[in-house]
Protein backbone atom coordinates (compact mmCIF):
# COMPACT_ATOMS: atom_id res chain seq x y z
CA UNK A 1 0.00 0.00 0.00
CA UNK A 2 1.49 3.13 -1.03
CA UNK A 3 2.26 5.41 1.49
CA UNK A 4 0.67 3.51 4.29
CA UNK A 5 2.29 1.10 6.37
CA UNK A 6 1.06 -1.47 9.15
CA UNK A 7 2.07 0.04 12.42
CA UNK A 8 0.44 3.24 11.19
CA UNK A 9 -2.86 1.72 10.00
CA UNK A 10 -3.17 -0.32 13.00
CA UNK A 11 -3.33 3.27 15.14
CA UNK A 12 -6.11 4.87 13.09
CA UNK A 13 -9.56 4.33 13.25
CA UNK A 14 -11.64 2.96 10.31
CA UNK A 15 -12.86 5.85 9.27
CA UNK A 16 -8.97 7.40 9.26
CA UNK A 17 -8.22 4.14 7.32
CA UNK A 18 -10.81 4.69 4.76
CA UNK A 19 -9.45 8.05 4.55
CA UNK A 20 -5.96 7.21 3.47
CA UNK A 21 -6.59 4.41 1.45
CA UNK A 22 -9.05 6.31 -0.64
CA UNK A 23 -5.79 8.75 -1.38
CA UNK A 24 -3.95 5.74 -2.32
CA UNK A 25 -6.01 4.19 -4.40
CA UNK A 26 -6.57 7.96 -5.91
CA UNK A 27 -2.94 8.02 -6.82
CA UNK A 28 -3.28 4.90 -8.47
CA UNK A 29 -6.92 5.07 -10.79
CA UNK A 30 -7.48 8.68 -12.31
CA UNK A 31 -10.88 7.76 -13.26
CA UNK A 32 -11.25 7.53 -9.75
CA UNK A 33 -14.06 10.41 -8.11
CA UNK A 34 -15.64 11.13 -4.87
CA UNK A 35 -18.74 11.96 -4.15
CA UNK A 36 -20.40 13.23 -0.73
CA UNK A 37 -23.66 14.62 0.53
CA UNK A 38 -22.19 17.56 2.99
CA UNK A 39 -20.47 14.58 5.28
CA UNK A 40 -17.22 14.23 3.85
CA UNK A 41 -15.11 15.58 6.91
CA UNK A 42 -17.28 13.22 9.11
CA UNK A 43 -16.65 9.80 6.69
CA UNK A 44 -13.08 10.83 6.64
CA UNK A 45 -13.70 11.10 2.68
CA UNK A 46 -11.49 14.68 3.20
CA UNK A 47 -8.23 13.35 2.35
CA UNK A 48 -9.20 12.41 -1.02
CA UNK A 49 -11.03 15.42 -1.41
CA UNK A 50 -7.67 17.90 -0.06
CA UNK A 51 -5.49 15.63 -2.35
CA UNK A 52 -7.91 15.50 -5.57
CA UNK A 53 -10.19 18.63 -5.14
CA UNK A 54 -10.86 18.38 -9.42
CA UNK A 55 -12.17 14.64 -8.80
CA UNK A 56 -14.27 15.66 -5.51
CA UNK A 57 -18.55 16.79 -6.19
CA UNK A 58 -20.15 17.36 -2.91
CA UNK A 59 -23.89 17.00 -3.45
CA UNK A 60 -25.01 18.55 -0.08
CA UNK A 61 -27.51 16.64 1.90
CA UNK A 62 -29.03 15.16 -1.31
CA UNK A 63 -28.24 11.17 -0.75
CA UNK A 64 -30.45 10.29 -3.90
CA UNK A 65 -28.92 12.66 -6.25
CA UNK A 66 -25.64 11.22 -5.07
CA UNK A 67 -26.40 7.75 -5.63
CA UNK A 68 -28.35 8.58 -9.27
CA UNK A 69 -25.77 11.41 -10.23
CA UNK A 70 -22.85 8.21 -9.45
CA UNK A 71 -24.75 6.14 -11.91
CA UNK A 72 -24.67 8.79 -14.73
CA UNK A 73 -20.37 9.22 -13.51
CA UNK A 74 -20.27 4.86 -13.91
CA UNK A 75 -21.78 5.83 -17.54
CA UNK A 76 -18.87 8.07 -18.88
CA UNK A 77 -16.77 5.92 -17.72
CA UNK A 78 -15.53 7.04 -13.71
CA UNK A 79 -14.98 4.92 -11.42
CA UNK A 80 -17.51 6.82 -8.85
CA UNK A 81 -17.08 5.89 -4.84
CA UNK A 82 -20.39 7.60 -3.00
CA UNK A 83 -19.77 8.50 0.65
CA UNK A 84 -22.40 8.44 3.52
CA UNK A 85 -24.10 7.21 6.43
CA UNK A 86 -25.00 3.66 6.25
CA UNK A 87 -28.18 4.52 7.06
CA UNK A 88 -28.88 7.06 4.10
CA UNK A 89 -27.32 5.09 1.46
CA UNK A 90 -29.66 2.09 2.42
CA UNK A 91 -32.70 3.47 3.49
CA UNK A 92 -32.88 7.83 2.00
CA UNK A 93 -31.28 6.13 -1.53
CA UNK A 94 -32.75 2.58 -1.22
CA UNK A 95 -34.22 2.91 -4.99
CA UNK A 96 -31.69 4.53 -6.51
CA UNK A 97 -29.29 1.96 -4.98
CA UNK A 98 -31.75 -0.21 -6.41
CA UNK A 99 -32.81 0.90 -9.98
CA UNK A 100 -29.68 2.91 -10.96
CA UNK A 101 -26.80 1.07 -9.24
CA UNK A 102 -27.65 -2.58 -9.32
CA UNK A 103 -30.52 -2.96 -12.25
CA UNK A 104 -27.93 -1.22 -14.42
CA UNK A 105 -25.37 -2.92 -12.73
CA UNK A 106 -23.05 -0.18 -12.93
CA UNK A 107 -19.18 -0.06 -11.39
CA UNK A 108 -19.98 2.03 -8.63
CA UNK A 109 -18.76 2.08 -4.76
CA UNK A 110 -21.42 2.72 -2.35
CA UNK A 111 -18.64 2.92 0.71
CA UNK A 112 -21.07 3.70 3.96
CA UNK A 113 -19.65 4.89 7.41
CA UNK A 114 -21.15 5.19 10.67
CA UNK A 115 -22.29 1.22 10.22
CA UNK A 116 -24.64 -0.71 12.98
CA UNK A 117 -24.70 1.03 16.49
CA UNK A 118 -21.80 3.32 16.01
CA UNK A 119 -23.60 6.33 16.00
CA UNK A 120 -24.93 4.51 19.56
CA UNK A 121 -26.24 8.45 20.81
CA UNK A 122 -27.74 9.09 17.33
CA UNK A 123 -30.37 6.84 17.84
CA UNK A 124 -32.34 4.97 16.34
CA UNK A 125 -32.52 7.07 13.25
CA UNK A 126 -28.96 7.43 12.77
CA UNK A 127 -28.50 3.79 13.43
CA UNK A 128 -27.75 1.26 10.23
CA UNK A 129 -29.19 -2.03 11.06
CA UNK A 130 -31.48 -3.28 8.21
CA UNK A 131 -28.77 -2.35 5.41
CA UNK A 132 -27.10 -5.39 4.86
CA UNK A 133 -30.91 -7.06 4.63
CA UNK A 134 -31.61 -4.05 1.69
CA UNK A 135 -28.62 -4.63 0.22
CA UNK A 136 -28.51 -8.71 -0.20
CA UNK A 137 -32.17 -8.29 -1.55
CA UNK A 138 -30.16 -6.67 -4.48
CA UNK A 139 -29.54 -9.00 -7.82
CA UNK A 140 -25.97 -7.69 -8.63
CA UNK A 141 -25.17 -6.28 -5.19
CA UNK A 142 -21.87 -7.24 -3.68
CA UNK A 143 -21.36 -6.80 -0.08
CA UNK A 144 -18.60 -6.22 1.72
CA UNK A 145 -17.31 -5.22 5.63
CA UNK A 146 -14.10 -4.83 7.16
CA UNK A 147 -13.11 -5.83 10.46
CA UNK A 148 -10.47 -3.21 11.92
CA UNK A 149 -8.52 -0.35 10.23
CA UNK A 150 -6.16 -2.75 8.45
CA UNK A 151 -8.99 -4.82 6.94
CA UNK A 152 -10.47 -1.36 5.82
CA UNK A 153 -7.27 -0.39 4.20
CA UNK A 154 -7.45 -3.55 1.83
CA UNK A 155 -11.15 -3.87 1.51
CA UNK A 156 -11.46 -0.04 0.12
CA UNK A 157 -8.41 -1.10 -3.03
CA UNK A 158 -10.26 -4.96 -2.97
CA UNK A 159 -13.32 -3.15 -3.86
CA UNK A 160 -12.02 -0.25 -6.12
CA UNK A 161 -10.36 -3.29 -8.57
CA UNK A 162 -13.44 -5.29 -8.29
CA UNK A 163 -15.95 -4.32 -11.29
CA UNK A 164 -19.29 -4.39 -10.60
CA UNK A 165 -21.62 -2.45 -7.18
CA UNK A 166 -20.66 -3.08 -4.28
CA UNK A 167 -21.65 -1.66 -0.63
CA UNK A 168 -18.62 -1.45 1.43
CA UNK A 169 -19.94 -0.85 5.17
CA UNK A 170 -17.40 0.53 7.51
CA UNK A 171 -17.87 1.77 11.01
CA UNK A 172 -17.20 4.83 13.29
CA UNK A 173 -14.52 4.70 15.61
CA UNK A 174 -11.41 2.86 16.33
CA UNK A 175 -12.17 -1.15 15.86
CA UNK A 176 -10.03 -3.65 18.13
CA UNK A 177 -7.29 -4.79 15.68
CA UNK A 178 -8.01 -8.55 14.44
CA UNK A 179 -4.65 -9.02 12.09
CA UNK A 180 -1.44 -8.48 13.50
CA UNK A 181 0.23 -9.43 10.77
CA UNK A 182 0.24 -9.41 6.48
CA UNK A 183 -2.38 -11.07 5.01
CA UNK A 184 -4.47 -11.72 1.37
CA UNK A 185 -8.22 -9.83 1.30
CA UNK A 186 -10.17 -11.28 -1.94
CA UNK A 187 -13.28 -9.97 -2.21
CA UNK A 188 -15.46 -13.38 -2.15
CA UNK A 189 -12.87 -15.47 0.11
CA UNK A 190 -13.73 -15.25 4.15
CA UNK A 191 -10.68 -15.92 6.02
CA UNK A 192 -10.74 -18.45 8.83
CA UNK A 193 -9.09 -16.90 11.73
CA UNK A 194 -8.64 -19.57 14.30
CA UNK A 195 -9.29 -23.55 13.96
CA UNK A 196 -11.08 -25.44 15.93
CA UNK A 197 -13.68 -28.97 15.78
CA UNK A 198 -16.56 -28.24 18.19
CA UNK A 199 -18.27 -25.04 16.67
CA UNK A 200 -17.65 -22.26 13.96
CA UNK A 201 -18.03 -18.84 15.08
CA UNK A 202 -18.56 -16.74 11.74
CA UNK A 203 -18.91 -12.83 12.19
CA UNK A 204 -18.47 -9.49 10.10
CA UNK A 205 -17.14 -6.07 10.87
CA UNK A 206 -17.32 -5.24 14.86
CA UNK A 207 -18.07 -8.61 15.80
CA UNK A 208 -14.80 -10.60 14.34
CA UNK A 209 -12.83 -9.43 17.28
CA UNK A 210 -15.93 -10.34 19.91
CA UNK A 211 -15.72 -14.29 18.36
CA UNK A 212 -12.03 -14.54 18.62
CA UNK A 213 -12.39 -13.57 22.43
CA UNK A 214 -15.66 -15.82 22.89
CA UNK A 215 -13.05 -18.19 21.05
CA UNK A 216 -10.85 -17.59 23.50
CA UNK A 217 -12.88 -18.28 26.98
CA UNK A 218 -14.94 -21.23 24.86
CA UNK A 219 -11.87 -22.63 24.91
CA UNK A 220 -10.68 -22.70 28.67
CA UNK A 221 -14.21 -24.27 28.66
CA UNK A 222 -12.85 -27.16 26.48
CA UNK A 223 -14.34 -26.39 23.17
CA UNK A 224 -12.54 -25.90 20.78
CA UNK A 225 -14.47 -22.72 17.91
CA UNK A 226 -13.49 -21.94 14.40
CA UNK A 227 -13.61 -18.65 14.15
CA UNK A 228 -14.07 -17.45 10.28
CA UNK A 229 -14.38 -13.28 9.11
CA UNK A 230 -16.74 -13.37 6.49
CA UNK A 231 -15.91 -9.75 5.20
CA UNK A 232 -17.78 -10.06 2.36
CA UNK A 233 -21.58 -11.38 3.14
CA UNK A 234 -22.41 -11.18 -0.42
CA UNK A 235 -21.82 -12.86 -2.69
CA UNK A 236 -21.16 -15.86 0.45
CA UNK A 237 -18.15 -17.72 0.81
CA UNK A 238 -20.34 -20.91 0.79
CA UNK A 239 -17.37 -23.59 0.39
CA UNK A 240 -15.89 -22.11 3.43
CA UNK A 241 -19.33 -22.50 5.29
CA UNK A 242 -20.24 -25.59 4.14
CA UNK A 243 -16.67 -27.05 5.36
CA UNK A 244 -17.43 -25.62 9.08
CA UNK A 245 -20.80 -27.87 8.65
CA UNK A 246 -19.61 -30.62 8.12
CA UNK A 247 -16.31 -30.14 10.08
CA UNK A 248 -17.93 -28.71 13.34
CA UNK A 249 -21.49 -29.90 12.89
CA UNK A 250 -22.41 -26.15 14.62
CA UNK A 251 -22.63 -22.66 13.72
CA UNK A 252 -23.18 -19.32 15.16
CA UNK A 253 -23.07 -16.38 13.16
CA UNK A 254 -22.90 -12.51 15.04
CA UNK A 255 -23.47 -9.59 13.82
CA UNK A 256 -23.89 -6.20 14.64
CA UNK A 257 -27.45 -6.05 12.13
CA UNK A 258 -31.16 -7.22 12.23
CA UNK A 259 -30.98 -11.16 12.72
CA UNK A 260 -33.71 -10.71 9.81
CA UNK A 261 -32.17 -10.41 6.61
CA UNK A 262 -28.43 -10.58 7.76
CA UNK A 263 -25.46 -12.95 7.71
CA UNK A 264 -27.06 -15.29 10.23
CA UNK A 265 -29.99 -16.03 7.31
CA UNK A 266 -27.45 -16.15 4.82
CA UNK A 267 -25.47 -19.06 6.61
CA UNK A 268 -28.57 -20.51 7.59
CA UNK A 269 -29.76 -20.68 3.68
CA UNK A 270 -26.21 -21.96 2.81
CA UNK A 271 -26.62 -25.01 5.11
CA UNK A 272 -30.40 -25.83 5.40
CA UNK A 273 -29.86 -26.70 1.56
CA UNK A 274 -26.42 -28.72 1.57
CA UNK A 275 -25.48 -29.32 5.37
CA UNK A 276 -28.23 -29.01 8.01
CA UNK A 277 -26.48 -28.25 11.13
CA UNK A 278 -27.92 -26.18 13.94
CA UNK A 279 -27.38 -22.49 13.28
CA UNK A 280 -27.93 -20.19 15.72
CA UNK A 281 -28.00 -16.10 15.39
CA UNK A 282 -26.37 -13.45 17.24
CA UNK A 283 -27.70 -9.92 16.50
CA UNK A 284 -30.13 -7.57 17.20
CA UNK A 285 -33.55 -8.65 18.03
CA UNK A 286 -35.82 -6.89 15.38
CA UNK A 287 -36.24 -3.80 17.79
CA UNK A 288 -35.04 -0.63 17.40
CA UNK A 289 -31.79 0.09 19.58
CA UNK A 290 -32.32 3.16 21.37
CA UNK A 291 -29.87 5.32 22.93
CA UNK A 292 -26.55 5.24 24.50
CA UNK A 293 -22.74 4.65 24.94
CA UNK A 294 -21.81 2.25 22.01
CA UNK A 295 -20.65 -0.81 24.54
CA UNK A 296 -23.71 0.08 26.89
CA UNK A 297 -25.89 -0.64 23.95
CA UNK A 298 -24.20 -3.51 22.52
CA UNK A 299 -24.08 -5.40 26.15
CA UNK A 300 -27.68 -4.36 26.48
CA UNK A 301 -28.55 -6.12 23.37
CA UNK A 302 -26.67 -9.11 23.32
CA UNK A 303 -23.94 -8.41 20.80
CA UNK A 304 -20.75 -8.92 23.43
CA UNK A 305 -18.08 -11.96 23.42
CA UNK A 306 -20.20 -13.30 26.19
CA UNK A 307 -23.60 -13.50 24.37
CA UNK A 308 -21.37 -15.50 21.45
CA UNK A 309 -19.69 -17.42 24.08
CA UNK A 310 -23.87 -18.93 25.42
CA UNK A 311 -24.75 -19.49 21.90
CA UNK A 312 -21.79 -21.48 21.10
CA UNK A 313 -22.60 -23.88 24.09
CA UNK A 314 -26.49 -23.75 23.20
CA UNK A 315 -24.78 -25.11 19.06
CA UNK A 316 -22.99 -28.02 20.24
CA UNK A 317 -25.66 -29.00 23.18
CA UNK A 318 -28.12 -28.89 20.06
CA UNK A 319 -25.88 -30.86 17.79
CA UNK A 320 -27.33 -34.75 17.48
CA UNK B 1 -27.35 11.29 -38.93
CA UNK B 2 -28.89 13.54 -42.13
CA UNK B 3 -30.36 16.46 -40.01
CA UNK B 4 -34.14 16.90 -41.10
CA UNK B 5 -35.58 20.56 -41.14
CA UNK B 6 -38.92 21.45 -39.23
CA UNK B 7 -41.43 20.27 -41.90
CA UNK B 8 -40.00 16.89 -42.32
CA UNK B 9 -39.63 16.72 -38.84
CA UNK B 10 -43.71 17.16 -38.11
CA UNK B 11 -44.24 14.53 -40.82
CA UNK B 12 -41.57 12.09 -39.28
CA UNK B 13 -43.48 12.59 -35.80
CA UNK B 14 -46.46 11.69 -37.00
CA UNK B 15 -45.24 8.49 -39.03
CA UNK B 16 -44.01 7.23 -35.94
CA UNK B 17 -46.75 8.03 -34.12
CA UNK B 18 -48.44 5.79 -35.57
CA UNK B 19 -45.67 3.19 -35.20
CA UNK B 20 -46.28 3.87 -31.63
CA UNK B 21 -50.04 3.43 -31.18
CA UNK B 22 -49.58 0.11 -33.56
CA UNK B 23 -47.28 -1.08 -31.16
CA UNK B 24 -49.41 0.12 -28.31
CA UNK B 25 -51.84 -2.03 -29.88
CA UNK B 26 -49.84 -5.53 -30.36
CA UNK B 27 -49.07 -4.99 -26.69
CA UNK B 28 -51.90 -4.83 -25.28
CA UNK B 29 -51.68 -1.53 -24.16
CA UNK B 30 -49.55 1.45 -23.51
CA UNK B 31 -48.62 4.71 -22.31
CA UNK B 32 -50.02 6.87 -25.12
CA UNK B 33 -50.48 9.94 -23.77
CA UNK B 34 -47.03 10.63 -22.84
CA UNK B 35 -45.69 8.60 -25.53
CA UNK B 36 -47.26 11.01 -28.07
CA UNK B 37 -47.27 14.28 -26.21
CA UNK B 38 -43.46 13.89 -26.09
CA UNK B 39 -43.08 12.69 -29.94
CA UNK B 40 -42.31 16.02 -31.40
CA UNK B 41 -39.32 16.59 -28.74
CA UNK B 42 -37.97 13.38 -29.20
CA UNK B 43 -37.82 13.47 -32.80
CA UNK B 44 -36.30 17.10 -33.10
CA UNK B 45 -33.61 15.40 -31.44
CA UNK B 46 -33.20 12.25 -32.98
CA UNK B 47 -33.64 13.38 -36.06
CA UNK B 48 -31.91 17.26 -36.03
CA UNK B 49 -30.50 18.29 -32.84
CA UNK B 50 -28.67 15.43 -31.03
CA UNK B 51 -25.15 14.47 -32.67
CA UNK B 52 -25.58 10.82 -32.35
CA UNK B 53 -24.59 8.18 -34.94
CA UNK B 54 -26.89 4.79 -35.01
CA UNK B 55 -23.93 2.50 -36.83
CA UNK B 56 -21.76 3.78 -33.68
CA UNK B 57 -24.01 3.55 -30.76
CA UNK B 58 -21.07 3.95 -28.43
CA UNK B 59 -18.84 6.82 -30.46
CA UNK B 60 -17.47 8.96 -26.93
CA UNK B 61 -18.70 12.53 -28.22
CA UNK B 62 -22.13 11.53 -28.62
CA UNK B 63 -24.58 13.58 -27.00
CA UNK B 64 -26.80 11.50 -24.48
CA UNK B 65 -30.61 11.48 -24.43
CA UNK B 66 -32.06 9.80 -21.10
CA UNK B 67 -35.82 9.88 -21.08
CA UNK B 68 -36.15 9.85 -17.38
CA UNK B 69 -40.23 10.02 -17.99
CA UNK B 70 -39.52 6.01 -18.53
CA UNK B 71 -42.88 4.96 -19.29
CA UNK B 72 -43.01 7.13 -22.51
CA UNK B 73 -40.68 3.98 -24.06
CA UNK B 74 -44.17 3.68 -26.19
CA UNK B 75 -42.81 6.06 -28.07
CA UNK B 76 -39.31 6.23 -27.54
CA UNK B 77 -38.38 2.85 -28.61
CA UNK B 78 -40.07 4.00 -32.15
CA UNK B 79 -38.35 6.77 -32.52
CA UNK B 80 -34.77 4.64 -31.48
CA UNK B 81 -36.30 1.95 -34.10
CA UNK B 82 -36.82 4.97 -36.87
CA UNK B 83 -33.53 6.29 -36.40
CA UNK B 84 -31.92 3.32 -37.40
CA UNK B 85 -30.77 1.62 -34.05
CA UNK B 86 -32.28 -1.46 -34.44
CA UNK B 87 -35.05 -3.02 -36.59
CA UNK B 88 -38.46 -1.54 -36.68
CA UNK B 89 -39.35 -5.96 -37.02
CA UNK B 90 -38.90 -5.89 -33.45
CA UNK B 91 -41.49 -3.35 -32.08
CA UNK B 92 -44.09 -5.80 -32.25
CA UNK B 93 -42.38 -7.75 -29.39
CA UNK B 94 -42.93 -5.00 -27.27
CA UNK B 95 -44.31 -6.35 -23.69
CA UNK B 96 -43.78 -9.94 -24.82
CA UNK B 97 -41.90 -12.44 -22.98
CA UNK B 98 -37.97 -12.03 -23.54
CA UNK B 99 -38.47 -9.03 -25.52
CA UNK B 100 -35.72 -6.39 -25.70
CA UNK B 101 -37.91 -3.88 -24.49
CA UNK B 102 -41.64 -2.87 -22.88
CA UNK B 103 -43.46 -0.24 -20.83
CA UNK B 104 -40.10 0.60 -19.28
CA UNK B 105 -36.60 0.81 -21.43
CA UNK B 106 -33.70 -1.26 -20.22
CA UNK B 107 -30.56 -0.19 -21.51
CA UNK B 108 -28.80 -3.41 -21.77
CA UNK B 109 -31.10 -4.41 -24.00
CA UNK B 110 -31.86 -1.75 -26.14
CA UNK B 111 -29.41 -0.23 -28.37
CA UNK B 112 -28.84 3.56 -28.65
CA UNK B 113 -30.81 3.67 -24.83
CA UNK B 114 -28.24 5.48 -22.74
CA UNK B 115 -30.47 4.64 -18.81
CA UNK B 116 -32.24 2.48 -17.61
CA UNK B 117 -35.65 4.46 -16.42
CA UNK B 118 -39.23 3.70 -15.19
CA UNK B 119 -39.60 4.85 -11.70
CA UNK B 120 -39.91 8.71 -11.92
CA UNK B 121 -37.30 11.03 -10.25
CA UNK B 122 -34.31 9.29 -11.57
CA UNK B 123 -33.11 10.51 -14.67
CA UNK B 124 -32.16 13.94 -13.81
CA UNK B 125 -29.54 13.30 -11.29
CA UNK B 126 -27.95 9.92 -13.65
CA UNK B 127 -27.53 13.12 -15.98
CA UNK B 128 -25.87 15.52 -13.52
CA UNK B 129 -23.56 12.24 -12.91
CA UNK B 130 -22.90 12.35 -17.12
CA UNK B 131 -22.73 15.80 -17.09
CA UNK B 132 -19.90 16.35 -14.35
CA UNK B 133 -18.32 13.23 -15.57
CA UNK B 134 -17.86 14.35 -19.49
CA UNK B 135 -17.32 17.67 -18.39
CA UNK B 136 -13.78 16.54 -16.87
CA UNK B 137 -13.26 15.26 -19.58
CA UNK B 138 -13.67 18.20 -21.92
CA UNK B 139 -15.52 15.65 -23.32
CA UNK B 140 -18.41 18.30 -25.61
CA UNK B 141 -21.31 15.92 -25.50
CA UNK B 142 -24.63 17.68 -24.41
CA UNK B 143 -26.85 15.59 -22.19
CA UNK B 144 -30.86 16.03 -22.59
CA UNK B 145 -33.34 14.43 -20.18
CA UNK B 146 -36.74 14.41 -20.68
CA UNK B 147 -38.99 14.85 -17.81
CA UNK B 148 -42.92 14.42 -17.24
CA UNK B 149 -44.51 17.16 -15.52
CA UNK B 150 -46.02 14.98 -13.11
CA UNK B 151 -42.76 13.48 -12.76
CA UNK B 152 -41.51 16.88 -11.30
CA UNK B 153 -43.73 16.36 -8.33
CA UNK B 154 -40.65 14.11 -7.16
CA UNK B 155 -38.05 15.78 -4.86
CA UNK B 156 -35.43 14.28 -6.12
CA UNK B 157 -36.04 16.53 -9.55
CA UNK B 158 -35.59 19.18 -7.47
CA UNK B 159 -31.65 17.78 -5.58
CA UNK B 160 -30.46 17.45 -8.94
CA UNK B 161 -32.02 21.42 -9.96
CA UNK B 162 -29.96 22.85 -7.27
CA UNK B 163 -27.11 20.60 -7.85
CA UNK B 164 -27.10 21.56 -11.68
CA UNK B 165 -27.19 24.66 -10.67
CA UNK B 166 -24.85 24.93 -8.69
CA UNK B 167 -22.04 22.85 -10.73
CA UNK B 168 -22.76 25.31 -13.81
CA UNK B 169 -23.71 22.27 -16.25
CA UNK B 170 -23.81 24.25 -18.92
CA UNK B 171 -23.73 20.81 -21.34
CA UNK B 172 -27.41 19.63 -19.63
CA UNK B 173 -30.71 20.54 -20.44
CA UNK B 174 -33.90 19.26 -19.60
CA UNK B 175 -37.15 19.04 -21.56
CA UNK B 176 -40.53 18.94 -19.45
CA UNK B 177 -43.23 18.07 -21.23
CA UNK B 178 -45.89 19.81 -20.18
CA UNK B 179 -49.30 17.73 -21.20
CA UNK B 180 -50.77 19.28 -18.14
CA UNK B 181 -51.95 15.94 -17.20
CA UNK B 182 -50.33 13.14 -14.26
CA UNK B 183 -52.23 9.44 -13.69
CA UNK B 184 -55.52 10.90 -11.99
CA UNK B 185 -56.25 13.61 -13.37
CA UNK B 186 -55.24 17.42 -14.58
CA UNK B 187 -52.25 18.14 -13.15
CA UNK B 188 -53.50 21.25 -11.11
CA UNK B 189 -55.93 19.48 -9.66
CA UNK B 190 -53.22 16.67 -8.64
CA UNK B 191 -50.92 19.38 -7.31
CA UNK B 192 -50.06 21.92 -9.77
CA UNK B 193 -46.77 22.94 -10.88
CA UNK B 194 -47.33 26.51 -11.53
CA UNK B 195 -45.53 29.26 -11.45
CA UNK B 196 -43.86 26.59 -13.36
CA UNK B 197 -41.08 28.93 -15.39
CA UNK B 198 -40.51 31.35 -11.98
CA UNK B 199 -39.91 27.41 -10.02
CA UNK B 200 -37.24 26.58 -12.38
CA UNK B 201 -35.36 30.31 -12.56
CA UNK B 202 -35.29 29.97 -8.93
CA UNK B 203 -33.11 27.45 -8.78
CA UNK B 204 -30.69 28.85 -11.29
CA UNK B 205 -31.97 27.17 -14.43
CA UNK B 206 -32.30 29.04 -17.85
CA UNK B 207 -36.03 28.71 -18.68
CA UNK B 208 -37.39 28.40 -22.44
CA UNK B 209 -41.05 27.89 -23.04
CA UNK B 210 -42.32 26.83 -26.56
CA UNK B 211 -45.00 24.82 -28.40
CA UNK B 212 -43.81 21.39 -27.55
CA UNK B 213 -45.57 20.95 -31.11
CA UNK B 214 -43.96 23.30 -32.83
CA UNK B 215 -40.76 22.03 -34.86
CA UNK B 216 -39.12 25.54 -35.63
CA UNK B 217 -39.80 26.61 -31.82
CA UNK B 218 -38.36 23.59 -30.10
CA UNK B 219 -35.00 24.04 -32.86
CA UNK B 220 -35.22 27.55 -32.19
CA UNK B 221 -34.86 26.32 -28.29
CA UNK B 222 -32.31 23.74 -28.53
CA UNK B 223 -30.12 26.03 -30.80
CA UNK B 224 -30.37 28.56 -27.88
CA UNK B 225 -29.99 26.11 -24.78
CA UNK B 226 -26.61 25.30 -26.36
CA UNK B 227 -25.19 28.56 -25.93
CA UNK B 228 -25.97 29.53 -22.25
CA UNK B 229 -24.12 29.44 -19.59
CA UNK B 230 -25.50 27.01 -16.55
CA UNK B 231 -28.60 24.70 -17.19
CA UNK B 232 -31.48 25.13 -19.13
CA UNK B 233 -34.81 23.59 -18.57
CA UNK B 234 -36.77 23.33 -21.89
CA UNK B 235 -41.00 23.62 -20.66
CA UNK B 236 -42.74 22.44 -23.65
CA UNK B 237 -46.58 23.11 -23.89
CA UNK B 238 -48.19 19.93 -25.38
CA UNK B 239 -51.31 18.23 -25.74
CA UNK B 240 -51.46 14.76 -23.80
CA UNK B 241 -51.87 12.32 -26.56
CA UNK B 242 -51.27 14.77 -29.35
CA UNK B 243 -52.10 13.66 -32.60
CA UNK B 244 -54.91 10.78 -31.86
CA UNK B 245 -58.22 12.78 -32.54
CA UNK B 246 -60.15 11.32 -30.24
CA UNK B 247 -57.86 11.15 -27.32
CA UNK B 248 -56.17 14.64 -27.00
CA UNK B 249 -55.93 16.55 -23.92
CA UNK B 250 -57.34 13.93 -22.28
CA UNK B 251 -55.95 12.46 -19.33
CA UNK B 252 -57.70 9.00 -19.15
CA UNK B 253 -55.38 8.60 -22.00
CA UNK B 254 -52.19 8.14 -19.75
CA UNK B 255 -52.13 4.75 -20.56
CA UNK B 256 -54.40 2.52 -23.18
CA UNK B 257 -55.00 0.65 -25.99
CA UNK B 258 -56.08 2.12 -29.16
CA UNK B 259 -58.76 -0.05 -31.98
CA UNK B 260 -58.42 -0.72 -34.75
CA UNK B 261 -60.81 2.08 -36.18
CA UNK B 262 -58.88 4.30 -34.14
CA UNK B 263 -55.45 3.85 -35.29
CA UNK B 264 -56.48 4.40 -38.93
CA UNK B 265 -59.06 7.22 -37.97
CA UNK B 266 -55.75 8.76 -36.62
CA UNK B 267 -54.12 7.82 -39.99
CA UNK B 268 -56.42 9.80 -41.87
CA UNK B 269 -56.38 12.78 -39.21
CA UNK B 270 -52.51 13.16 -39.62
CA UNK B 271 -52.26 12.30 -43.19
CA UNK B 272 -54.73 15.88 -43.70
CA UNK B 273 -51.87 17.87 -41.56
Amino acid sequence: MPGLNMADIEKMSARDAFGSALVAAGEKNPNLVLLGADAIGSTRAAAFADRFPERTFNFGIAEQEMVSAAAGFALCGKVPIATAYGFLISLRACEQVRDDICYQNLNVKLMSTHAGLSMAAGGTTHHSTEDVAIMRSFANMTIVAPSDALETVKAVQAVIDYNGPVYLRMGRGSLESVYSSEFVFEVGKSIQLRDGGDVTLIAYGIMVAEALKAAESLALEGIEARVINMHTIKPLDEAAVLKAANDTGCIVTAEEHNIIGGLGEAVAGCTSAAVPVPVLRVGINDIFCGIGPEDGLRAKLGLTAADITAAAKKAVALKR
Amino acid sequence: MEKLNAEELGCKANEIRLDAMVMGKQAGGGHLGGGLSSMDIMTALYFNVMNIDPAKPDMPDRDRFILSAGHKAVGYVPVLAEAGFFSKDLLSTFNKLDSPFGMHPDMHKIPGCEASTGSLGHGLPIGVGMALALRMDKNPARIFVLLGDGETHEGTVWEAAMGAAQHKLDNLTAIIDYNKCSMDGPIDEVVSLEPINDKWASFGWNVIRVDGHNMSELLDAFAKAAGQKGPTVIIADTLKAKGMPFAEGDYLWHYGCPSDEQIEETRIYLEEK
